[in-house]
């Protein structure tokens, strides 16, 4: 394996194909956690070490799970580094539980993990598959961190619970809350449409091969899909 | 059993807690289903269908038989494969019994598998220690929640489609920005049950 091909499946997770803001994946924990700085890295790096586990072993079994019930098998793997993950967090960094609270179980649904999944380790060798996952593990992190960056600075004043003089007394309220996160995520997906223009990889294309719910995702992501194939 | 109680939990539940506005789970499918009024009804409707039939079945199994067992950090594991398994059953029923209620549900039911907005409701539901009629019931709003939620926002969609907006907020951000306005509406709930029913 060439050194250079290593290097881009780790780095094509950080913008080019950032799970978040290009191939938006896993939009219900990047709304709903990155209300605070350390939420976010929480989340993000929870969710990184399950994505890196269930990415190694669904690329070492993928020789062995039938292609039919595929998707239930992953949901068992998934389903069962979430809860290593969380357990490990409960008794370790029981603040941080207390702050990620359902969205931890909720990882075993995050479309991100069961997408690389079926996008990318149930094709490649192990060493890529994990390769894949910190990358994208990188990338949602940093992506998180980016939104919580906005939200928390700007909307609470405040960084990682630290409070910034001048912003505390001039904070834009809306922003912590729920609206403002859709807001501030559509408006940094413009900015990294914009950053990325024409290097960018159709968003559409790359999103629904991956995304269970591509069948009912109306009718021109199916269309894409088929071509692809 | 105290029905004020039940429906300070409805209406919470549909209107100040929204599960997509407010909390944020099930957002893939409001953003992917909700380019036609009737697809994003056909998908509510499955959605409020398979959330009372997952609680209907996870609560006992969490009270009766996780509890006692002392298991109950198996319950993501244990709650997503009845969730699954409930779908696929769901799928199954209807196709053999209800045909004309598969046509119209049949393309939405295996997308809720992997709709955070069920997991959720149905852990939510146990961390909150709800008894099993306000279970059903919150699921129940959880579910009317979204419903509302997806018609209201593919009303608006209808018209994002016709306006003109600038080039690299074209297609998503602009469809999220037009999610944060309804989000905001739904802000202007917030107090509004207890201050009717409290």
């Amino acid at each position: 394996m060439k050194k250079e091909n290593n290097l881009s499946v780790l780095l094509k997770g950080i913008l080019r194909e950032n799970p978040v803001f290009v191939l938006v994946l896993g939009t219900c924990p990047t709304l709903a956690t990155t209300t605070t700085v350390t939420g976010a890295i929480g989340m993000g790096l929870a969710t990184m070490a399950v994505l890196i586990c269930s990415n190694i072993v669904i690329s070492a079994l993928r020789k062995f799970i039938p292609d039919t019930v595929r998707i239930p098998c992953y949901i068992v793997v998934i389903a069962g580094f979430v809860t290593v993950v969380q357990m490990l967090i409960q008794a370790f960094i029981p603040d941080l539980y207390e702050i990620l609270g359902v969205y931890l179980a909720l990882i075993t649904v995050n479309c991100i993990i069961l997408g690389r999944a079926e996008m990318f380790a149930s094709k490649n060798t192990v060493a890529m598959s994990a390769l894949d996952g910190i990358g994208m593990g990188i990338g949602f992190t940093l992506a998180l961190l980016s939104m919580a960056l906005v939200r928390e600075v700007l909307g609470a004043g405040t960084f990682a619970g630290l409070e910034i003089p001048f912003l505390i007394d001039h904070k834009i309220e809306l922003l912590a809350k729920a609206p403002g996160g859709l807001m501030v995520y559509g408006t940094l997906i413009a900015v990294v449409n914009k950053l990325t223009k024409g290097k960018a990889i159709k968003k559409k294309e790359f999103a629904c091969a991956g995304c269970p719910s591509a069948a009912a995702c109306s009718g021109n992501c199916t269309e894409t899909a088929k071509e692809e194939k | 059993m105290d029905i004020k109680g039940l429906i300070i939990i409805l209406m919470s539940s549909v209107l100040v807690n929204n599960y997509v506005l407010s909390r944020f789970l099930g957002i893939c499918p409001f953003l992917g289903v909700s380019k036609k009024v009737d697809q994003s009804v056909g998908m509510g409707l499955s959605v409020i269908f398979v959330m009372l039939m997952a609680t209907a079945v996870t609560w006992p199994i969490q009270i009766y038989v996780l509890d006692p067992l002392g298991l109950g950090y198996t319950q993501t594991i244990v709650f997503i494969l009845i969730i699954a398994a409930l779908v696929q059953f769901i799928e199954i029923f209807l196709k053999r019994f209800i045909p004309a209620l598969h046509q119209s549900l049949g393309v939405y039911l295996p997308l809720i598998t992997t709709n955070c907005a069920v997991l959720g409701v149905t852990i939510n539901n146990m961390t909150d220690g709800y008894n099993f009629i306000e279970s059903m019931v919150s699921s129940l709003g959880c579910g009317l929640g979204f419903l509302l939620a997806m018609v209201l926002f593919s009303g608006m969609r209808s018209r994002i489609d016709e306006s003109d907006v600038p080039e690299s907020f074209k297609g998503l951000p602009v469809t999220l920005i037009a999610a944060s306005f309804i989000s905001m509406a739904f802000f202007g709930f917030a107090g509004i049950v207890e201050n009717l029913l409290g």
